[in-house]
């Protein structure tokens, strides 16, 4: 299953997702700018991503605390998502994010 | 100008590994000076996540971030751990002693043989909106330009004010300061916010009676010449953008971790990170130690239990640098009545 993410500096990266794992982590570990201080916790709003061409109205709608801890995320737009809180599955294969400025 | 203070071990930081060092350079008589940009100790533990629940952490199935703080300040309670919280560590010199004088924007100084970053990622600081040219905007005076806080409420009198955020701090300043401001509004990204209810309600009765006025909207741009704002620039979400008029700026977004002045402090640094021997723990530069997340060696991994190990390792080796001439003695709590008696029980 396929992630692809921009990075801030508008490069866009191929990433091999996997399964049950967060979006946050994959991009972690490769190696895109992502602060995510919290290790995933939904307690920073530091892995704040824009989910890009319609992805976001196929992945499940966020919880309450992510919808909250948003609130704690700057430039905030209407597919925006913390990263951390969007699980990879067969669902998301293909799945395309933009990192959101720091 | 009151005289530095003396001690053995100064630490920068107040989180868990901060903290479990203070018991680990007890039971070897060394006394210790923390000092913490936050308010309280735990550092990410109470800032971040003081709810959830941790469960890798030896002998605690599962804890808080807040029950593992308040154990390990239990714990250390029979060293008398001195703290100096909101303070930022901003200087480091070394003295023709060989001691180390850490320096703080308090003014605080601490003179100490050892010191010790348990840093972590680095310190809290509030969460800059991107909007380009922010920060010629910032540091423009009292009441005036872009505030990340409120020091004196009196400062923001008959100003005009723009708040952002959806948070406590956001919706406390926007009740707090609209009786006395000239013009109070709000911006935040959503219909709804995350803050207390009753500070909600509060929110909403100003708004009603007209005290407040509140968009879905954010700040885009800011104008005026540097030091000297006008107004901001607000974009609402269906991407309509309007001009809006205001002697102050107060972006409420939380918190997020920058390293800070450690990058300043001469010590070797890889990557943001201060790598260290596995046997010491201590930085290139001798005397200054790294423990947890701040530090980096083959192998490293940024949990709790490798921070106790650290700091346990650091700590025979600060006793060497702190008391070269005393004979380092090891001993378990279990059975020597010397620890214990430091530790208080027997």
């Amino acid at each position: 299953m396929k992630i692809h993410a921009i990075d801030r500096q508008g490069k866009e990266h191929t990433l091999e997702g996997r399964d049950g794992w967060s979006v946050m982590e994959i991009l972690r570990d490769g190696g895109l700018d992502i602060a995510a201080e919290c290790g995933g916790a939904c307690a920073c709003a530091t892995c704040h991503v824009y989910v890009n061409d319609g992805w976001f109205d196929k992945l499940p709608k966020p919880s309450e605390a992510e919808i909250d801890m948003l609130d704690m995320a700057l430039a905030v737009e209407p597919n925006s998502r913390l990263s951390c809180q969007v699980i990879c599955s067969d669902t998301t294969d293909g799945i395309k994010v933009t990192v959101a400025p720091e | 100008m009151t005289a530095p203070i003396e001690t053995d071990v100064v630490l920068i930081g107040a989180g868990p590994i901060g903290l479990f060092a203070v018991f680990e350079l007890g039971l070897l008589d060394l006394k210790c000076h923390l000092i913490d940009i936050l308010d309280r100790p735990g550092g990410q533990c109470t800032e971040l996540y003081p709810e959830k629940p941790i469960y890798d952490i030896p002998g605690l199935p599962i804890v808080t971030g807040q029950e593992l703080v308040n154990r390990l300040l239990e714990q250390i309670k029979p060293f008398d751990p001195q703290f100096h919280f909101g303070e930022m560590a901003t200087s480091l010199e070394k003295l023709p002693d060989g001691r180390w004088k850490l320096k703080t924007d308090a003014g605080t100084e601490i003179i100490a043989p050892a010191v010790v970053v348990a840093a972590g990622a680095g310190s809290f600081q509030p969460k800059r909106p991107p909007v380009p040219g922010i920060e010629h905007f910032e540091n423009a005076g009292d009441g005036v330009g872009v505030h990340y806080a409120v020091r004196k409420m009196e400062t923001f009198r008959g100003k005009n004010i723009l708040i952002a955020g959806g948070g406590d701090s956001a919706l406390d300043w926007v009740i707090n300061l609209a009786p006395l401001a000239k013009s109070m509004t709000l911006v935040h990204h959503r219909d709804g916010f995350r803050a207390a209810q009753h500070s909600v309600n509060q929110m909403r009765e100003l708004e009603a009676a007209g005290k407040v006025k509140f968009h879905v909207a954010s700040v885009k741009a800011i104008h005026g010449e540097p030091g000297k704002m006008t107004g901001v620039t607000l974009a609402g979400h269906d991407k309509s953008e309007w001009q809006h008029e205001t002697d102050a700026f107060l972006p409420f977004f939380g918190l997020t971790i920058k390293l800070g002045p450690i990058a300043e402090f001469g010590i070797n640094l890889h990557e943001n990170l201060i790598p260290v021997d596995t046997a010491r723990f201590e930085s290139q530069t001798p005397g200054i130690f790294a423990i947890g997340d701040i530090n980096s060696y083959t192998g490293k991994l940024k949990l709790i239990l490798s921070g106790f190990h650290e700091a346990a390792l650091m700590a025979q080796a600060a006793f060497q640098i702190c008391k070269p001439n005393e004979k380092l003695r090891f001993q378990y709590t279990t059975s020597s009545s010397n620890l214990q008696k430091k530790l208080g029980v027997s």
